[in-house]
């Protein structure tokens, strides 16, 4: 076949496709397979249809394929959900009940051999076994995982998962020797000791290297990943990992964690952090640090609550009632979302203002081995001061930025969402209320001198100039590199605000520039006109709920070339 | 103490003359002197309303927040320093209507915090309308034919969900509130004072000489740790208690976090523990 394989497994909410995704890609990762895996769900605890992606390559491969080669059904209806994926060269697997009509299939009795075995929940191990056989898995490498998987329960499960796995895996081979199936991808010796992790742990590492010690949050897909991340950590890291009432506590326990010296972050959906708006303004006068990881999904109101979508970039830019600086980041690879949220504690506590983390659904959830995530060598940087007896939380420096210190020391430190004179106290002295908006906006220049600058991927002498952000990263990239066109560049932005100053250069150089976004209406393409003045020749939307696929971006980047 | 240690000198203060604010003020500088708390070592965070401007009026540090919110900062405050002492204050309408989600829950939590709440049953700032705890009838510019939702008992509410000590007071008697105030903050767990003071400006009906009239203390022998009198108590109408109800000893939330588990060093002083953090992600690789 080829050496890049994408196999969707797909059943029902609850039927144990997550744990054949997670014996499998784990498998493959310790025999040294490049994998990578995203799952598209829907909103319920058991039914419907859900599927996953798990692509192995001889490469690295870090983003979504629409193309399916080997389908897993695991329920009726199963190939009809994905039949816009599903064509001639589709090796469906399965049970012949599990078929739609009209398909041709590979019959494999998983749930009748695990039955043969004693139970129907040995039917996922047989499928691993199967998949793992096609894919050229060492079949050690698979009994070693299940081993140790199993461990704790017992001989007796350790052992019928293994002959589970070895009956699967007989049937792949054997469908290999017939050559049904014909798959070539090297392995990498190297990858054994990659990382596996999704982005969700990717941001809870980033969370803990760049200083949290504080969570306040109430749960909303697809943000929650992050709090039970740093929730299961707490004791380890001391954590103060706290369920809160509603987003509103949570964002302001969040602040007032800042005020006495934590260093705090929420994590929330777009519909809680409507909930959470008050407080981004509350940060702003206040002149609080601030750290919001906001997981996109379709909206308005509750919209598609498992779905995708990066449809929140310009509300978050406008979050908040008044003028007060802001800065936001998106990251668009594992790497970016841990080194982009140590960023961010670093931002928020050195220019005291509320950072915003844009992550989405599928950045959260998608997966793929990553070489290594560097701990810094040195503590992070803190920036509040010891207070002496005359300490003016809000005293008029140079740069806007007031020394910040917190309560405890010799000085008395306070705040208030009034307006207020430089000790903090509340005025409504109209001079003292210009000399306060100037010195928060002033923290606009100290910001800019260290904005995160845009990646560059493509030839210097591009004509075509691909404009992405945050989780679209690895599809336009691939789709970018693989589109055929040499004369074809892709500008990735992790920073969405304040925008960089080489943005407008790299945007005056192309010839042709198209901008790719997963929602309706070119949001960050709106952002860089205003910033900019620069407009778009194409723009490349999608808002259905699922991420692009890089083949669609493909063939969108080459209509009316 | 010298309780003259809070003093802020000549400061414009925004209450009207013969607000009951100005004798909760007295109040509560007289309370921190007698239990020789210094302006640094406590925080007191308010909400909105005329209420919440009271940190601005004496010394201390405070974090004066948003309308509702006095209570989530407050437990987050406690826990990243829990030396500090933590006062949360501010009106009934702040607390009990706008916060009253936060009231709920934060006591169920039980941090190491007091909430004083000015009960005036109207609302001043926003010149004259009803507040949660206002009486049946009270007519106001927007309830014009007078209340008609139930007053919202906060005592009955706090012994029912947990708070580990709930108290009422009024100012009409300052001594008696220090008292209170002092066995409030004391008190390790979340602690309720419903503090009953007149509106000389809005309320016409809940005067000095009503408070005076339709309160009276708990007796002598009253013992506040038995929950179903204390709920009994509560629910009473005709004339409303003052003093302690109830008080339950029990864990706080700082005491209970995992993040204290095994390092009692207070959250503001902690630095990464790098090593650990490298230890997990190479844990991860054989995940």
């Amino acid at each position: 076949m080829k050496d890049d394989l994408s196999v969707v497994l797909c059943g029902e909410a609850g039927q144990g496709i997550q744990t054949v995704e997670r014996f499998l890609t784990r498998v493959l990762k310790f025999d040294g397979f490049n994998v990578y895996a995203t799952k598209e769900y829907m909103s319920r605890v058991r039914g419907g249809f859900n599927s996953t992606e798990i692509r192995v390559s001889s490469k690295n491969v870090k983003a979504f394929v629409n193309r399916i080669d080997i389908l897993v059904t695991l329920k009726k209806g199963a190939v009809n959900h994905l039949k816009d994926r599903v064509d001639d060269h589709t090796v469906i697997l399965g049970e012949a009940s599990n078929v739609d009509d009209g398909y041709k299939f590979i019959e494999v009795p998983f749930t009748k051999i695990a039955t043969e075995i004693g139970d129907r929940i040995f039917s996922n191990t047989v499928a691993v076994g199967t998949l793992s056989a096609i894919i050229g898995v060492d079949f050690k490498t698979l009994e070693k995982y299940l081993e140790e998987f199993f461990s704790r329960k017992g001989k007796d499960v350790v052992d019928k998962n293994i002959q589970a796995a070895k009956r699967g895996f007989e049937i792949g081979e054997g469908l290999v020797k017939e050559g049904k199936i014909k798959v070539e991808i090297k392995k990498d010796p190297n990858v054994k000791d990659d990382l596996l992790i999704d982005g969700a742990s990717a941001i809870g590492l980033g969370a803990i290297a760049g200083g949290c010690n504080f969570i306040s949050s109430y749960p909303m897909t697809p943000s929650t990943g992050i709090l039970t991340f740093l929730a299961e950590h707490a004791k380890e890291f001391g954590i103060v990992a706290e369920q809160a009432e509603d987003e509103i506590s949570a964002v302001n326990m969040a602040i007032g964690a800042w005020y006495a010296g934590s260093r705090a972050m929420v994590t929330t959906a777009g519909g809680g952090f409507a909930l959470m708006v008050e407080g981004m303004s509350l940060a702003g006068m206040i002149e609080s640090p601030l750290v919001v990881n906001l997981g996109q999904r379709p909206a308005p109101a509750t919209g598609l609550p498992t779905r995708t979508e990066q449809g929140d970039l310009l509300f978050a830019l406008y979050s908040g009632h008044g003028e007060f600086p802001k800065i936001l980041l998106a990251p668009g690879t594992l790497e970016d979302a841990f080194y982009l949220t140590q960023k961010a504690f670093y931002f928020a506590d050195k220019f005291q203002v509320p950072v915003i983390i844009l992550s989405d659904q599928y950045l959260v959830d998608s997966y793929y081995n990553i070489s290594n995530l560097e701990v810094p060598k040195v503590q992070p940087q803190k920036f509040i001061v010891e207070t002496t007896k005359d300490y003016k939380r809000y005293q008029l420096v140079e740069n806007g930025i007031s020394p910040r210190g917190i309560p405890g020391g010799e000085g008395l430190v306070d705040v208030d969402s009034d307006e207020h004179d430089e000790s903090g106290h509340i005025t409504e002295d109209l001079d003292i209320r210009v000399k306060m908006v100037e010195k928060r906006l002033k923290k606009f220049d100290a910001i800019r001198a260290e904005i995160i600058p845009p990646e560059f991927i493509g030839p210097k002498d591009y004509q075509t100039l691909v404009v992405g952000w945050g989780s679209t990263y690895p599809m336009i990239r691939e789709a970018v590199e693989n589109v055929g066109d040499k004369k074809m560049a892709f500008l990735y932005f992790k920073q969405v605000y304040p925008i960089h100053p080489d943005a407008k250069k790299y945007l005056q150089s192309a010839k042709k520039r198209i901008i790719i976004e997963n929602n309706a209406t070119s949001q960050f393409g709106q952002l860089l006109k205003l910033e900019t003045g620069i407009d778009f020749d194409k723009k490349i939307l999608k808002y259905n709920g699922m991420p692009f696929s890089v083949e669609e971006l493909i063939s969108r980047l080459k209509e009316g070339r | 103490m010298d309780k003259k240690i809070f003093d802020m000198g000549p400061i414009d203060i925004a209450w009207c003359p013969g607000c009951g604010d100005y004798g909760i003020l007295n109040a509560v500088k007289q309370t921190m002197a007698e239990l020789e708390i210094p302006p640094e070592r406590f925080v007191i965070v308010s909400g909105i309303g005329q209420a919440a401007k009271l940190p601005h009026y004496m010394k201390s540090n405070f974090f004066n927040g948003l309308h509702g919110r006095a209570i989530p900062p407050a437990t987050a405050i406690k826990i990243t320093n829990p030396d500090l002492v933590v006062i949360a204050e501010s009106g009934d309408g702040d607390i009990y209507g706008e916060g009253g989600n936060h009231f709920l829950h934060a006591m169920r939590r039980n941090p190491d915090i007091t909430v004083i709440v000015h009960d005036n049953m109207v609302y001043g700032l926003t010149k004259g309308q009803a507040s949660p705890t206002s009486r049946e009838g009270f007519k106001t510019p927007v309830q014009v034919e007078g209340v008609i939702l139930k007053p919202f008992n906060p005592i009955a509410v706090a012994i029912a969900n947990g708070a580990s000590f709930v108290a009422r007071a009024s100012i009409t008697d300052i001594p008696g509130t220090v008292k209170i105030l002092k066995a409030a903050i004391q008190h390790k767990g979340f602690s309720l004072v419903d503090l009953f003071q007149p509106c000389v400006t809005f309320n016409k009906l809940n005067t000095y000489q009503w408070f005076k009239d339709n309160t009276y203390y708990l007796e002598d022998s009253y013992d506040p740790h038995n929950k179903v009198e204390a709920f009994k108590r509560a629910l009473e109408e005709d004339k409303l208690p003052l003093g302690i109800f109830y008080v339950e000893e029990r864990k706080t939330f700082e005491e209970n976090n995992m993040a204290y588990e095994e390092d009692k060093t207070p959250l503001y002083k902690r630095n990464v523990d790098l090593k650990k953090l490298s230890n997990l992600i190479d844990s991860m690789r054989k995940d």
